[in-house]
């Protein structure tokens, strides 16, 4: 089981001969996930050690039949590459790509909700749901299947979150990181509503951070809406104002978007939040302890 | 990016919306002729990146060319909270009748831009939202179509009931919103937008902040950079393609990744000590990045200890392992360092590491923790 990605993903790869997208395709295709296409316009009838390469998405899903997009093509060229997935049918696109102008991402994501298609990132490390399918960028031997639904706005440090679980012999139903951009596609709540439904999920880590207010919206809907239990992380105690902080939307703005905020408004839900990464693993344990 | 107002001000008289005339100068004597060519009474405004300039003692009136030329040589030998005063803006002072807020941002929950429109201008408009929000007047745009006339004749009728003057406010805003698109704004902001005694419509200052993800397909924007007005070591990291903020602290952090890296700070905190900066050297490692990073945490005084937390994903541990030996060979380095390396190529790390005179450690805490302990001497 898991959350949006798993045995049934077929995955077309837009940009699939940059130097990136060879390499990560590569490596999902090594962690066992059913690539079945990637994308360069121009590079048609070749291939990339077995998948062939299409000129269009269109093309990838006639010959192909791929139901998830992966995007790792460059800045200026990923509005288009969502758009074109979308247009060919793709109903769940993963864009790994940093930099996209926001009001590019204004527009398309009005555009892809009336067409439902969900949009994971973009600047984000993609999506696994362990020993099924790996669509993204993290390190795939990290996870290990389980109880555990991660979603984060960061990249690195899910990865460290994900390793002090697995250390701890916890494993993850599916991990998922949404971006640190200011307009994402998929955001706590989607990713909560999600989990809630998921049976392999049995409780639900939240790593958020600086910026914005999704984790205050996601604190209201866990106490409105999600029975498991939730466990929060929020980086940026010590970040100041006014400077986004290495994500574009990591950025207080305004007197809001602080830290203090957020983990305030977790702790209002009854929601435990960590203070370091280490500790949301013992909390995790301890938690699916006293469940069973 | 940050405009000045001046900047801010050009664009906005460059899209129709009118704006007193004026000029920046970066000298008394050109504040002087400014004013001489303006012919009356003068504002000098500190062109610096912070709120609350007036306050500060950055916004003066002059009522002669040989006044403002005084003034303005004051002005440019000031810090606003921090920041050296380079320029100033010398424009023409006009009589207020009414003050006004106008403003667009990009609404991160709703995925709009959004307007913003109060008639409690002239102030701080945070203030306003959290003590009298009422007087705030929110409308959200549909970008497909942009911002059609109604609309804006709408929002302008919600904060002034003259019908002359609500059709001059509302054509301000269709403009406002071209501002905001046309140069690929967060933020677009006037604030007071006045009426004068005569009824005219001005944009008596201007705010623009840019979206750093466009400025490649604003390269006219992108050359308005003032590089005085930042830290040279966070236009160093930039240029690299590092992501560094200086803080105060005494641990510098080098860390992959923007989330880990505030993590890293954060757990400095918690463990008692201050961290001295934000420091993420992205996806792709290099030994060179990894030479300026440590290049740029050395140009601080304050750092006592260099901790290094890196979780390898794409970021090859190797590659930084070959850059901490490189800037350890090449720079007379005199403070600790601590290096916690995991995930892609660690062993092959290690190997190079015991080559240097670093401390490694296993985890993100062992690391943070014996980082603080050596920059106090070790004890």
């Amino acid at each position: 089981m898991g959350v949006l990605v798993g045995k049934d993903t077929k995955v077309v790869v837009q940009g699939i001969t940059g130097r990136d997208g060879k390499f990560h395709s590569l490596q999902m295709k090594e962690y066992g996930t059913d690539v079945v296409a990637g994308v360069t316009p121009g590079k048609s009838g070749q291939d990339v050690e077995g998948i062939p390469v299409f000129d269009s998405v269109e093309q990838a899903v006639a010959k192909t039949g791929p139901n998830t997009s992966v995007i790792y093509v460059p800045s200026f060229a990923a509005a288009d590459a969502m758009y074109e997935a979308c247009d060919a049918g793709i109903r769940l696109i993963v864009c790994i790509t940093e930099g996209v102008p926001t009001l590019e991402m204004v527009s398309l994501s009005g555009y892809l909700k009336e067409r439902g298609t969900r949009l994971i990132g973009p600047n984000c490390p993609g999506i696994i749901t362990p020993g099924e399918a790996k669509v993204g960028i993290m390190p795939g031997r990290i996870h290990k299947p389980g109880p555990v639904g991660v979603v984060s706005r960061s990249g690195t440090l899910t990865y460290e979150v994900v390793y002090q679980l697995t250390s701890r012999e916890i494993g993850q139903s599916t991990c998922m990181g949404i971006g640190g951009d200011p307009i994402i596609g998929t955001n706590f709540i989607d990713a909560l509503e999600a989990f809630e439904g998921d049976s392999q999920t049995e409780i639900i880590v939240l790593i958020g951070e600086i910026g914005g207010t999704d984790e205050e919206e996601a604190a209201a809907y866990v106490t409105k809406s999600v029975s498991k239990p939730v466990v929060a992380f929020v980086a940026g105690r010590t970040a100041p104002p006014g400077k986004p902080m290495g994500h574009a939307g990591a950025i207080i703005s305004g007197g809001t978007g602080t830290a203090k905020e957020k983990v305030e408004a977790f702790e209002a839900a009854g929601i435990p939040v960590a203070g370091t990464p280490s500790e949301i693993g013992e909390i995790v344990e301890k938690t699916l302890a006293s469940k069973r | 990016m940050k405009l000045h107002e001046y900047q801010a001000k050009e664009i906005f008289g460059s899209f129709g919306i009118p704006i007193p005339s004026g000029k920046v100068a970066t000298s008394p004597e050109e504040a002087g002729s400014i004013a001489r060519e303006v012919g009356k009474k003068v504002v000098i405004k500190a062109q610096v990146h912070v709120g609350g300039r007036g306050k500060a003692g950055g916004i003066k009136f002059a009522d002669t060319p040989e006044e403002a030329s005084e003034v303005a040589s004051k002005i440019l030998s000031m810090e606003i909270k921090g920041l050296p005063v380079k320029k100033v803006l010398v424009g023409e002072c006009l009589d207020v009748a009414d003050e006004y807020y106008l403003g667009v941002i990009v609404d991160r929950k709703s995925k709009k831009p959004v307007f913003m429109v109060s008639s409690a201008g002239g102030v701080d408009i945070e203030e306003v939202a959290r003590e009298t929000p009422e007087k705030i007047h929110k409308y959200q745009v549909d970008p497909a179509r942009g911002l059609m006339p109604y609309e804006a004749r709408n929002l302008a009728f919600k904060i002034m009931s003259d019908g002359k003057l609500a059709m001059k406010t509302a054509k301000v805003l269709m403009q406002l919103y071209d501002v905001f698109t046309g140069v690929d704004a967060s933020l677009a902001e006037i604030n007071p937008f006045v009426r004068t005694p005569d009824n005219d419509m001005i944009a008596l200052d201007a705010k623009i902040t840019i979206d750093d993800n466009a400025l490649y397909r604003r390269p006219e924007i992108a050359k308005m950079r003032d590089l005085g007005a930042e830290n040279p070591y966070e236009t160093k990291a930039r240029e690299m393609g590092l992501s560094y903020v200086k803080l105060d602290g005494s641990i510098g952090c080098i860390v992959n990744g923007a989330g880990l890296a505030m993590g890293t700070m954060d757990m400095v905190k918690l463990y008692g000590a201050e961290p001295a900066n934000f420091l993420d050297i992205g996806g792709s490692s290099s030994p060179e990045k990894v030479m300026t990073a440590v290049e740029i945490i050395l140009s601080d005084e304050n750092v006592r200890a260099i901790f290094f937390n890196i979780f390898g994903g794409i970021t090859r541990c190797d590659d930084v392992a070959t850059g901490i030996v490189e800037a350890l060979g090449k720079m007379d380095i005199k403070v600790p360092i601590v290096v916690r390396l995991t995930g892609t190529n660690e062993d092959e790390a290690r190997e190079i590491l015991k080559k240097v005179d670093v401390v490694s450690v296993n985890t993100m805490d062992d690391g943070v923790k014996e980082a603080i302990r050596l920059s106090k001497g070790g004890e």
